[in-house]
């Protein structure tokens, strides 16, 4: 279900330990401190086994999550805005990670460009609720859905290098 | 370059050429709304084959709430509901435009909105809780007509907190096989306790899903299903028939035989040995209910003991600190 390398990206990012949604008050801060706590181990890891590869920030209620996620092809980086809403049911449900100017393009990906995480993810998280958080979301469900989709949408010439499309208009 | 004069002209033919279509469409419905319902059995009478059922109980006007966030997509035709002019409106008001040229007599509330997040499920709440005919309590029966989990759970949230009854519907991901589910709060088992993890399947769902696209959706199985739940709402709401009895899980619990398979002659005594052993492989999948034939667990939970992972550190550092300290990274 899931290799050797997540086992161990995965095993280094802190687990969460309160259970709580945005409709919880004064516990929904508790697990937004947890929730930034693990995020920021995760890009701090990122960083030391160099592959670093997104940024995360959330509005003051941390019930809204925007940034930027890239991947290098090929010597090249693309990079995407990433956004998502933290449902009322969460953490019994996982945010729906979006990709909104990649909608349309792929269809492995809902409306909205809503990536798909049914099969790849939902179980996964499904078993790991409460423990789980969005920096396990992006670990287990952005990463390995960018790392199939972006080399066969490059393949494929559906999306450009930024750099060197804007080269070529020039 | 054509005068202003013959622009103006132009602009008034067209002005009346668009009141004409305009006027057309409203022709659309056939009919007028009918103030006082006829229990009589005509060919005119748009009711007439629903009062030959007068029996099972009485019609009334009724009004519903459709929420929705989504747009009608070309890719949306196969479902036979919405036509390939409303591409681009938000489907809930395509479907009222439908809805409404079929039966005026029904009153509609629409919501263009993606009801997981925060501020849109407490308006949700709130109209579930007062949205009936009168305004001044809650509806009778809440359908839930979506396509993911996190909605799902959504309206299974807001419905037990107001103790709403409500049918959840569905159809599986490979289009083939679909669920109803009805469910009382405080009386059956709530759809995050009892969702329909267990899925029918008498062939390999692989082979139905054609890879590297995510749902497939086929019209007749969406059929099926919404047939199954409209007559249930019928009968739970004009009370006939089993609706609530019928509803009730009735799985049949039995053991289920497991044959190893053994290979009579192996003269390289090849065996598959496991990395893992039994005991970790059970306590990691965890409990398992035992199904009849014909169903599987989509997921199991993992037993609660074992539980040696690193948690997140206590930490003194204020949430603004820590978003500070993510954004500096």
């Amino acid at each position: 279900m899931v290799d050797e390398v997540t086992k161990r990206t995965l095993a280094k990012i802190p687990l969460l330990k309160t259970k709580a949604g945005p409709r919880d008050g004064e516990l929904w801060v508790q697990r937004l401190k947890e929730e930034y706590q693990t995020l920021i181990k995760y890009v701090q890891n990122n960083k030391e086994s160099d592959n670093d590869w997104f940024r995360l920030e959330s509005n003051k209620d941390g019930t809204r999550w925007f940034g930027k996620c890239w991947y290098i092809h090929e010597l090249l980086k693309y990079e995407f805005d990433v956004e998502f809403d933290i449902p009322v049911t969460y953490p019994a449900t996982a945010p729906e990670i979006a990709l909104p100017e990649l909608d349309g393009k792929t269809a492995k990906m809902y409306r909205g460009g809503k990536i798909c995480m049914t099969d790849h993810f939902k179980p996964l998280w499904a078993r790991n609720v409460p423990k789980f958080g969005i920096a396990h979301a992006m670990a287990l469900g952005l990463g390995p859905w960018l790392a199939v989709e972006i080399p066969d949408l490059i393949s494929k010439d559906v999306i450009k290098h930024k750099e060197k499309q804007d080269g070529a208009s020039s | 370059m054509p005068s202003s004069d013959e622009l103006e002209a132009r602009i008034s033919a067209l002005e009346a050429e668009l009141a004409a279509v305009r006027g057309q469409a409203a022709d659309v419905s056939g009919r007028q709304k009918i103030n006082q319902m006829s229990a009589e059995v005509v060919d005119s009478n748009p009711y007439s084959r629903l009062m030959a059922l007068k029996r099972m109980g009485i019609v009334d006007n009724y009004e519903l709430l459709l929420f929705d966030y989504d747009k009608v997509e070309l890719a949306n035709m196969n479902r036979l509901f919405f036509q390939p002019h409303q591409a681009g409106l938000s489907k809930v008001d395509a479907a009222v435009k439908t809805l409404k040229a079929i039966n005026p007599d029904v009153s509609f509330e629409v919501h263009n909105y993606n009801i997981t997040t925060v501020d849109n499920f407490k308006h949700f709440m709130e109209r579930i809780s007062k949205g009936n005919l009168t305004g001044d309590g809650a509806v009778d029966l809440v359908l839930s007509c979506v396509d993911n989990f996190e909605a799902r759970m959504a309206i299974n949230a807001a419905c037990n907190e107001l103790r709403q009854t409500w049918f959840e519907s569905g159809v599986s991901e490979n289009a083939v096989s679909g669920h109803i589910q009805f469910i009382i709060p405080g009386q059956t088992a709530c759809f995050a306790c009892a969702p329909p993890l267990v899925v029918a399947t008498n062939i390999d769902e692989k082979t139905l899903k054609r890879e590297g696209v995510c749902a497939a959706s086929l019209p007749t199985t969406m059929g099926i299903v919404a047939g199954f739940l409209v007559q249930n709402v019928l009968k739970h709401l004009l009370g006939f028939g089993q609706a609530k009895e019928a509803a009730k899980p009735k799985v049949v619990i039995e053991a289920v035989k497991e044959e190893d398979v053994v290979h009579e002659e192996n003269p390289w005594k090849i065996e598959v040995v496991s990395e893992i052993t039994e005991e970790e492989l059970i306590s990691a999948e965890g409990d398992k209910p035992e199904l009849v034939e014909g169903l599987q667990v989509a997921y199991t939970v993992p037993s609660s003991e074992a539980q040696t992972e690193d948690t997140v550190e206590q930490s003194d550092q204020s949430l603004e600190d820590l978003m500070a300290q993510m954004k500096q990274l």
